[in-house]
């Protein structure tokens, strides 16, 4: 049996199908026999059901055309926005072979074969890609990756701000880039023995 | 060759909730395919809850419209990141959270907040206890004097507890995305969560006692639960 006070810690958990059985027909039991708990339940439940509902959303006079132009604006055909990706491949490359997991088979003062169909479908880390950080490592990740240190204190920042502030990009989310954005100019050494993140984040496992 | 189109102009297909995923997928695809004309036809669906998420955070109409289009070009221009097997909503939402809250940084309130943010999450809350309480029926969110009833009781709620309960409650996340978006622990977000969820049941139901609600045509003859 639980008591009210029980009920009120878990009552959320309920709602949320977050409990274990075993509290869940508890929680039933107890709500079948206490007026005041079932009715904190029910006025949760009409809480959630109310703020859930769309009307609940107010938006200033004007703010989806306001948007729409914003991003007709945005949407006219640009010239130009692979340059910033081949400005930018340079120091990519450089603090690659500053981790030490790579090593540059072909100059890279060549310019980078960035206008092939190949590259424009969307290999290459773009700038603007969101990626996370960690509190104890210096490596950026795709949000979710597995091998994230330390998630719960994450930071998100595009991977371009990630360069600025010294972070390298993770060698198993981020592979795919890296492999094909350089494809002719950044050869992997090989798939096993080049994992960067082992210097740090392996390290800081070792040492826990 | 032209790109097959058959969902575009096919209500039947269009009024499942099966294809309208699929009419989005499409949408998804063709975007991230170069079709950038069709990106606000993508994201209208979602474009007063990106707001919402926003003014959460901001708590201000103006920066909460600037971020929301700031947050909504940062997401074109990372389309091709995005990935099938997340929820587009919820992608969405988390690059307006992420967004605001870099403003919100930004600002001059952090210090202020970061205390605030540390006292009494863990203490217990005991829910009054109402004699007479009875439930609001969603039909009476057709009327302005609610929501503005609703809009207030939420706002008297510390900051927190309410950017959960919005993330969770009104924008739909699931609790491990709540606790993602904002940067805190699951076990933060539920705790967070019951303490909002409690105090707007007993805002509301104080309401009733005020009368907020007594000139709304359901009362008379409502069921009371
Ligand atoms: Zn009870
Ligand atoms: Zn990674």
């Amino acid at each position: 049996m639980v008591n009210c006070e029980q009920v009120w810690h878990d009552i959320s958990n309920y709602i949320d199908g977050e409990v274990d059985a075993g509290l869940r027909s508890a929680m039933d039991e107890h709500f079948r026999t206490c007026p005041r708990c079932s009715s904190v339940l029910a006025g949760m439940r009409n809480v959630i059901g109310l703020y859930g509902d769309e009307r609940m959303i107010e938006v200033p006079a004007g703010y989806g055309r306001r948007l729409e132009r914003r991003l007709a604006q945005n949407a006219r055909p640009a010239s130009d926005q692979w340059s910033t990706w081949t400005a930018w491949l340079v120091p990519v490359a450089a603090l690659l072979v500053f981790a030490g997991g790579l090593r540059v088979a072909n100059s890279m003062t060549t310019e980078p074969a960035l206008k092939s169909e190949h590259a424009q479908t969307g290999q290459g880390i773009p700038p603007d890609m969101l990626v996370v950080v960690s509190a104890d490592a210096r490596i950026f990740h795709v949000p979710g990756c597995d091998f994230i240190h330390n998630k719960d204190r994450e930071r998100t920042l595009t991977a371009k701000e990630a360069m600025q502030q010294g972070y390298v990009p993770c060698l198993r989310c981020l592979r795919q880039y890296m492999q094909t954005a350089s494809a002719g100019h950044v050869t992997l050494e090989s798939e096993a023995d080049v994992d960067q993140d082992t210097d740090f984040e392996e390290t800081q496992r070792r040492g826990k | 060759m032209p790109e097959p189109n058959i969902f575009v102009n096919n209500p039947l297909v269009k009024n499942t909730e099966q294809a309208g995923l699929t009419r989005e997928q499409d949408l998804i695809a063709r975007v991230q395919r170069g079709q950038k004309e069709l990106f606000y036809e993508l994201v209208q669906p979602y474009e007063r809850r990106v707001y919402a998420a926003a003014l959460a955070i901001l708590r201000n109409e103006s920066d909460a419209e600037d971020v929301a289009q700031e947050a909504m070009l940062k997401a074109f221009a990372n389309m091709r990141q995005f990935r099938a097997e997340a929820r587009f909503s919820t992608w969405l939402i988390q690059i307006t959270v992420n967004e605001a809250l870099m403003r919100r940084r930004r600002g001059r309130t952090v210090v202020m907040e970061a205390i605030d943010d540390r006292r009494g999450e863990e203490s217990d809350y005991a829910p009054r206890d109402f004699a007479d309480w009875r439930e609001i029926p969603s039909e009476a969110l057709e009327r302005k004097e609610v929501r503005q009833k609703l809009a207030e009781a939420l706002a008297t709620l510390d900051r927190k507890y309410r950017e959960v309960f919005v993330l969770r409650d009104m924008e739909q996340l699931n609790i491990q995305e709540t606790a993602e978006a904002l940067g805190i622990s699951v076990a933060s977000v539920k705790t967070r969560l019951l303490r909002a969820r409690l105090m707007l049941r007993d805002l509301l139901a104080a309401g009733w006692e005020q009368g907020w609600f007594s000139r709304l045509p359901f009362e008379k003859g409502n069921k009371p639960w």
